[in-house]
């Protein structure tokens, strides 16, 4: 067996037993840790499938991002996990149920496929036979070019949600002073001072 | 058997799926788990296409990939997003007490 298989068994393993950990998990703080190594391991499992670029991008932005999200989430909301565990065996038998069956429609389905003959003709872009061009490069190449729009419409869809998750969680305290500036500027000398004649002798 | 190819990719693929589709079962009153699921279920479908994608030889595979991390990052964002609304306004985030909406 060489080198390759014995990581792919590695990384593979891993992967099922933290995914299968990530649902299991009493505490969600280590369903998010399991599910940052599950990431780790799928990133491995992409560098053996020279996808290197992805797995980068999965290390950054999932655990870099998503997971530390996670964290931030199940840490900053005070809840009682526990309470949200009850029921869990209620539940189990039917998840098996659905589990097994999926995997055996999942089985067969493998089972009556076969990769058809022509698909070699069919390939819409294929890998650079050149060793000098590196995976990124070769993606980069791609995606710049046929897929320029859908590539727009992805960093649409993120500027969307960024701007979706800022105004949902932005609140405004009441009773907190706020610096206004357009009213500062726009602050003249009338609103500001009055002259008054004192009568001397008087106050005012 | 043990020389690993296309389908033992798939395979793998396929128990990953199967145990996030698991996990919302089995985690029905906890959104942050289920969320958790729906990322592992994801993985799995870009297992199978970057998969796919080298025994193939066509990168469009990866292309899809990564359009699928984009999407799924902006999913966790604005889920996790409305779970902290969710929160601060309710006081609990458990699946069954969010029914406000139902007429």
């Amino acid at each position: 067996m060489s080198v390759v298989n014995v990581f792919f068994y590695i990384f593979a393993t891993t992967l099922v037993v933290s995914s299968l950990l990530v649902i299991t998990s009493r505490n969600p703080v280590y369903s998010v840790i399991f599910l940052i190594m599950a990431f780790f391991n799928a990133a491995g499992l992409f560098i053996l499938l020279h996808a290197e670029f992805l797995a980068m991008i999965l290390v950054i932005v999932y655990v870099g991002a998503v997971a530390v999200l996670f964290l931030f989430v199940v840490m900053m909301l005070d809840i009682d996990f526990a309470e949200l565990r009850s029921g869990y065996m209620k539940y189990m038998p039917l998840g098996v149920l659905f589990g097994i069956g999926l995997f055996a429609e999942l089985g067969l389905l493998f089972k009556a496929w076969t990769l058809p003959a022509d698909v070699a003709k069919n390939i819409a872009t294929p890998v650079p036979k050149d060793e000098a061009i590196t995976n990124t490069e070769a993606i980069g190449r791609v995606l710049y070019t046929d897929y320029v729009l859908f590539f727009q419409t992805a960093g649409l869809i993120l500027l969307v949600a960024m701007i979706g998750a800022i105004i949902l969680t932005l609140h405004h305290k009441k009773g907190v002073k706020r610096q206004n500036i357009a009213e500062q500027v726009g602050r003249k000398r009338e609103d500001a001072i009055e002259m008054v004649k004192v009568e001397s002798g008087k106050g005012l | 058997m043990l020389e690993v190819g296309l389908s033992h990719y798939l395979f793998l693929g396929a128990i990953i799926f199967v145990l996030g589709i698991f996990g919302i079962f089995l985690n029905r009153k906890n959104i942050i788990v289920i969320l958790m699921s729906i990322e592992l279920i994801l993985l799995a479908v870009n297992i199978n296409f970057v998969a796919f994608s080298y025994y193939l030889g066509d990168l469009t595979g990866q292309i899809f990939s990564i359009f699928i991390l984009t999407v799924a990052a902006g999913e966790a964002a604005i889920g996790l997003a409305i779970v902290v609304v969710y929160f601060r306004n309710r006081g609990t985030i458990a699946v069954e007490d969010i029914n406000v909406m139902k007429g």
